[in-house]
């Protein structure tokens, strides 16, 4: 996630939007980043894209009192390394939550923001970060539905 | 043939700032402003969110109701705001790569004030009628400005809707009728280079607002022969809770079939959001057969209505994904100068 030109942002964007890696098909091995050759099968290796589900939990973290230029607005924030549940691990930023919040073996998923922004009116580079998951909405709609019905009955 | 939504899907910022908090740094009386403009609080976007992350947000639920259309066929993609993160770059091109559609399709950023997303709906709809595409997304988003101490901003929000167009079975909502009415009126505008709007005071109440959604509305049930008791809903743009209760109660609409569709109070106006996520309300709870009547309204001025009946194939879809009140409930509330770092109010450092 390095400050860096436009060319560098234009080559790593479909990856940082869609969170697509690659996986062998002869190990199964994922990989995040994408990785062009597998370094386990080498040549008998044959490497396909894949895009992952966003879904994981936080291997480890920290937070960051002291930022880099670009960065120093957010501090301070939380930089995690989040095992996804199909294996690679990755590095982003954990939103949506205070640091204190934060754990290991936190269920994160991945949502679409603003990575950083290029000074002077350069380009804005945008991807994955994470956050917590929130699965509590399942339960809204029994809940709406049935605030409906007894509207009704009294009307 | 049904043609119409085959799924929709909302995204709101959790961050929120009361009008009393407003009302405390200005020394307005917050009373006036609640009870004025009829809003408790409203919806603030975090540092790293803008129109272009909201729409992403907001599609990617849409996509995952309108489970059955692959990334392939869809032709088409708009995205409506007045907050499109650049002057020249198409915000609709960052969400059709982040959704995985490109770059076999059509797509464009569409501005009118707070209706350019509705108007994209009726060309997302005139495409499908017309077999050029399978499905179209339109999508409103805004992260709204309102300059500091102006009454817009107790109300200027973030948040967005976005619809997925298609025909056949899958269509969850069936588009009936649509129709508009366009003149031109300086009621708000920005000039390019400016920070933030400037709005005629009360001229954007009687020439604008109420010219404009009552007599789309009127033209709507006149073209389709109905009066406002076929509906079971009626949703209207928001841009505070008195207007479209008002608009309302001239055409003879019960306030009860309102409700379900007015968020402001609570959201704020998320301009070109803001009357499709108060139909996204009104989908999470609707029931097959039931009737729709939508009016968005944007400055400048234009509405667009439409007729719409919701069909059978709702029941299954809607729960896919998070409903309107979700985000609404979801929220942490943050003091003026919070707000003020957060919105960029303070340029330099």
């Amino acid at each position: 996630m390095s400050v860096s030109g436009v060319p560098r942002h234009w080559r790593s964007l479909r990856e940082r939007y869609r969170l697509l890696g690659t996986y062998c098909e002869n190990c199964g091995t994922r990989f995040f980043p994408p990785r062009k050759i597998c370094p386990k099968c080498r040549r008998k290796g044959r490497t396909r894209e894949v895009e992952f589900s966003g879904r994981g939990r936080v291997f480890s973290y920290t937070v960051i009192h002291v930022g880099s230029k670009t960065f120093e607005e957010y501090t301070p924030y939380v930089i995690g390394l989040i095992e996804l549940e199909e294996g690679p691990r990755v590095l982003s930023q954990i939103v949506d939550c205070k640091p204190e919040d934060v754990y290991i073996g936190m269920e994160v998923e991945a949502c679409f923001r603003k990575l950083f922004e290029q000074e002077d009116g350069g380009i804005i580079s945008y991807g994955f970060k994470f956050r917590p998951v929130d699965d509590s909405w399942v339960e809204y709609y029994g809940k709406l539905l049935a605030e409906k019905e007894a509207k009704a009955v009294k009307s | 043939m049904r043609v119409g939504i085959v799924g929709y899907g909302v995204y709101v910022p959790r961050l929120r700032i009361r009008v009393e908090e407003i009302a405390r740094v200005w020394r307005h009386d917050a009373n006036s402003y609640r009870e004025g403009l009829g809003i408790e609080e409203k919806s603030v976007p975090s540092l790293d969110e803008d129109t272009a992350t909201i729409a992403v947000e907001a599609a990617r639920n849409a996509m995952r109701r309108a489970w059955e259309v692959k990334p392939s066929e869809v032709g088409a993609l708009f995205v409506g705001s007045e907050s499109h993160p650049y002057v020249v770059k198409p915000t609709a091109a960052t969400v059709a790569e982040a959704l995985g559609l490109t770059p076999s399709l059509t797509a464009a950023d569409t501005e009118f004030a707070c209706k350019a997303a509705t108007t994209a709906v009726q060309a997302c709809l005139g495409m499908v009628k017309a077999g050029y595409i399978r499905y179209g997304i339109s999508i409103g988003a805004d992260t709204a400005q309102g300059a500091p101490g102006d009454a817009l901003e107790y109300t200027a929000a973030a948040g967005g809707a976005a619809y997925v167009i298609g025909a056949g079975e899958g269509v969850i909502a069936e588009v009936e009728a649509t129709h508009s009415y366009t003149q031109d009126v300086p009621d708000f505008w920005r000039r390019d280079g400016a920070s933030y709007p400037r709005h005629a005071g009360r001229f954007t109440g009687e020439p604008a607002y109420f010219e404009h959604v009552i007599n789309c509305t009127r033209g709507l049930l006149e073209k389709t022969g109905t009066t406002p008791k076929d509906y079971d809903y009626v949703v209207f743009h928001q841009p505070n809770s008195k207007f479209p209760l008002k608009a309302a109660r001239e055409l003879g609409f019960e306030e009860k079939k309102l409700h379900p569709g007015l968020l402001v109070n609570r959201l704020g106006n998320t301009y070109s959001g803001s009357s499709l996520i108060g139909l996204a309300a009104v989908l999470d709870v609707a029931s097959p057969g039931e009737r729709i009547l939508l009016t968005s309204y944007g400055s400048g001025a234009g509405s667009d209505s439409f007729s719409i009946r919701v069909t059978e194939a709702i029941d299954s879809k809607r729960k896919l994904a998070p409903p309107v009140m979700y985000y609404l409930d979801k929220r942490e509330y943050i003091d003026y100068s919070t707000y003020a770092r957060y919105r960029r109010l303070f340029k330099e450092r």
